[in-house]
């Protein structure tokens, strides 16, 4: 009975790594509730990279296994547990907010599967905690608000009014912001679940500050800028946004209002290199009646990423040779320079934007000149790695 | 002083929102006893049908009578098709039946508009700011919403207290038993005033639309906060409702306003924002505690 067992296992063990059978990549993203449309953009940027393959990424067959979060971080670790465990998945991707990041990437890495985020880059995990397990392909929180500071300086603003979310991304942006800014910062903290900003549009107007910088994504950040326009604050106190603030659904939802409003970003929709312009048109291709985000742009480039190092390493039978493999970034991406930073955290160029009239009558962001180049983060001077 | 009576109409303002939700839900459930956690629902419905026509037509105004038949009619459906179901069962199971529902008006909406919120412009006759103090511009649409508000208050107010349906709401409120005891047609009083609680959220919906994005899962954000308002006012009682949405609306802004200010001159350094916004968020439901301890009915219960 025993030997009968054992060759019955053998013979389990000799067929589980068939060559027909796709890699499984998970994908936890947020797609209920108002933020929904981001984990959307990311699910569909990424299988927009699939599917130009054919199913494929860099050769290999992959299979997608989408949940949602609900923006819930215990959601988020119940899903990569069911991921790792049941699956018997090793590379996860998709977590759209930081919060989600900071309970479920640590178990992720620490069952030793990769995990690649292509948005979320919460502070707490770029620093001391980093991992080998641990890849971003977006940006680090902090860094891409530091690049709102940056052009807020850059366009002589002195004093500010900073508003952000109660949250580990909201703090990030808040910080960095005021490290580059170098002004006088009065700092304002809203919640995740608001729906009413006319008390901070009251405390603005009293405070009166040169610029505005404000990072709320998704639907609270449509929500915050039709109230901004509607409390009279938009034509008088200037705004400098980071990306997240001003995608193109946001845009497309704002409409004229938003013209001349200076943002921040790593990619607009009009960048001009092959990469990003093959990307946009299999998107606009597929999506007519979507506007493309960032979101879409950097999971988008986390599918490129991974079947860089799937063409090198067949799947993630091996898997230090996939994290060499992915560590060396050999992908061209959307964005143009990329490489990563000690801490597996991007390091890229930052630009300024403003929002313009578009072509088809809705306001478009147009990319105006390069701000930094070759920046990395804060954090990865303290990652041992 | 002038940032105070600022932020004492936008207080008012969320106060009356709330009210015309909560007055809804309040009415259900004091009167048939029914918990429904669709109600934020209704709202949502309200938001998209309004914003949908008044995309397609061009006008906001036409998008309200459609908000408000497209909120009473799911309303209709819902309470013959679920709700009427439930009288007889316990709270529990009103509760999964009716986050069944939520689920479903999420899924469906998800499946019809997309996960993409939507916009309405203002009016325009709405669209700018009145000078109502010098040095003190206040949107015109939000001064529309207060003054909706109030008029659906008095409205209600009269429906309530000067006519025979009110009087029989009233009746319910207190002692349903007696009422279907006396012979009056309890099923289609409840029908009746499951429509217009529909209908009041669905006007909620519509008011709200262009101030906030209209987006799937909207209702679930404020339901919360109009449970507080009914549970604080009194089940059943409209009068309650009125009185707690407005001292909510105004707790919670004047809090969230004022409080990390205040701590900030008390304390130093991150603590006294983490303390103040914390303070702040939890502001109504510690209102609730101490209106609970004190009032343990709410401010103006009904029947004993």
């Amino acid at each position: 009975m025993k030997k009968l067992l054992t060759a019955a296992s053998l013979l389990a063990l000799t067929s589980l790594p068939g060559f027909a059978d796709p890699v499984k990549i998970g994908m936890i993203t947020t797609l209920s509730g108002p933020p929904g449309y981001l984990g959307e953009q990311i699910r569909d940027g990424f299988m927009l990279a699939v599917e130009a393959e054919g199913g494929k990424l860099g050769g290999v067959p992959v299979e997608v296994v989408v949940e949602d979060d609900g923006l819930k971080p215990g959601n988020g670790l119940q899903i990569a547990d069911k991921f790792m465990n049941e699956d018997g998945i090793k590379l996860i991707t998709g977590i759209v907010f930081s919060n989600v990041a900071g309970a479920t990437v640590p178990e992720i890495v620490d069952n030793d599967a990769i995990y690649i985020s292509p948005n979320a880059a919460p502070s707490s995990l770029a620093g001391a905690d980093c991992n080998p397990n641990y890849f971003v392909v977006s940006w680090q929180n902090d860094a891409l608000h530091e690049a709102s500071g940056v052009a807020a300086k850059k366009l002589g603003y002195k004093t500010a009014v900073a508003l952000a979310p109660n949250y580990q991304a909201g703090k990030d942006a808040i910080a960095g912001f005021e490290r580059e800014f170098g002004g006088q910062v009065t700092e304002i903290f809203t919640s995740l679940d608001q729906t009413d900003f006319a008390p901070e549009m009251a405390q603005i107007r009293a405070a009166n500050p040169d610029v505005v910088f404000q990072f709320h994504p998704g639907g609270l950040g449509i929500t915050f800028l039709k109230q901004y326009q509607q409390a009279g604050l938009l034509g008088q106190i200037p705004m400098v946004l980071s990306e997240p603030s001003l995608d193109g659904v946001i845009l497309g939802a704002v409409g004229d209002a938003a013209i001349g409003i200076k943002g921040t970003t790593h990619w607009a929709a009009d960048f001009d290199n092959a990469a990003s312009q093959e990307m946009v048109a299999a998107w606009t291709a597929k999506y007519p009646d979507r506007p493309i985000t960032t979101y879409a742009q950097q999971s988008y480039d986390t599918a490129k990423l991974i079947a860089s190092a799937f063409a090198k390493t067949g799947g993630v039978d091996d898997m230090d040779a996939l994290r060499a493999a992915l560590k060396s970034a050999d992908f061209t991406s959307t964005r143009g320079n990329f490489a990563f930073g000690v801490n597996q955290h991007p390091v890229q160029d930052w630009y300024l934007t403003e929002v313009v009239a578009g072509a088809g009558g809705k306001p478009e962001v147009k990319t105006l000149e390069k701000l930094r180049e070759n920046v990395g983060d804060i954090y990865a001077a303290e990652c041992k790695m | 002083m002038i940032l105070f009576l600022e932020q004492l109409l936008n207080g008012l303002q969320f106060g009356v929102m709330l009210f015309l939700l909560a007055a809804g839900l309040t009415l259900i459930f004091g009167i048939m006893g029914v918990i429904n956690l669709a109600h934020g629902s209704l709202y949502m419905i309200g938001a998209y049908a309004g914003t949908w026509v008044a995309a397609e037509t061009g006008s906001f105004w036409l998008g309200i009578p459609a908000a408000l038949a497209a909120a009473a009619l799911t309303g209709f459906a819902i309470e013959a098709l679920v709700i009427r179901r439930l009288y007889a069962r316990d709270h529990l199971d009103q509760v999964l039946a009716t986050f069944g529902l939520i689920l479903i008006f999420n899924q469906g909406i998800t499946l019809i508009f997309g996960r993409q919120p939507l916009f309405t412009k203002l009016p325009a006759a709405f669209d700018g700011s009145v000078e109502i103090l010098p040095g003190l511009p206040y949107p015109t649409y939000r001064l529309l919403i207060i003054a909706a508000g109030l008029l659906v208050a008095l409205g209600l107010y009269l429906l309530i207290n000067r006519t025979r349906v009110g009087m029989l709401v009233r009746a319910g409120a207190t002692n349903r038993e007696m009422v279907r005891a006396l012979g009056v047609d309890i099923r289609l009083l409840y029908t009746a005033v499951f429509g217009l609680g529909a209908l009041l959220a669905g006007l909620a919906g519509i008011m709200a639309a262009p101030i906030l994005a209209v987006q799937v899962g909207m209702g679930e954000q404020i339901l919360l906060a109009t449970f507080v308002v009914v549970v604080i006012g009194g089940v059943g009682s409209i009068r309650g409702a009125f009185v707690a949405g407005l001292l909510l609306g105004v707790a919670d802004t004047l809090l969230r306003a004022f409080l990390p200010g205040l701590l900030r001159q008390l304390m130093t350094g991150p603590e006294a924002d983490a303390l103040g916004i914390g303070i702040a968020s939890i502001g109504i439901y510690l209102l609730m505690v101490i209106v609970l301890l004190v009032r343990p009915k709410g401010l103006f219960a009904v029947g004993s």
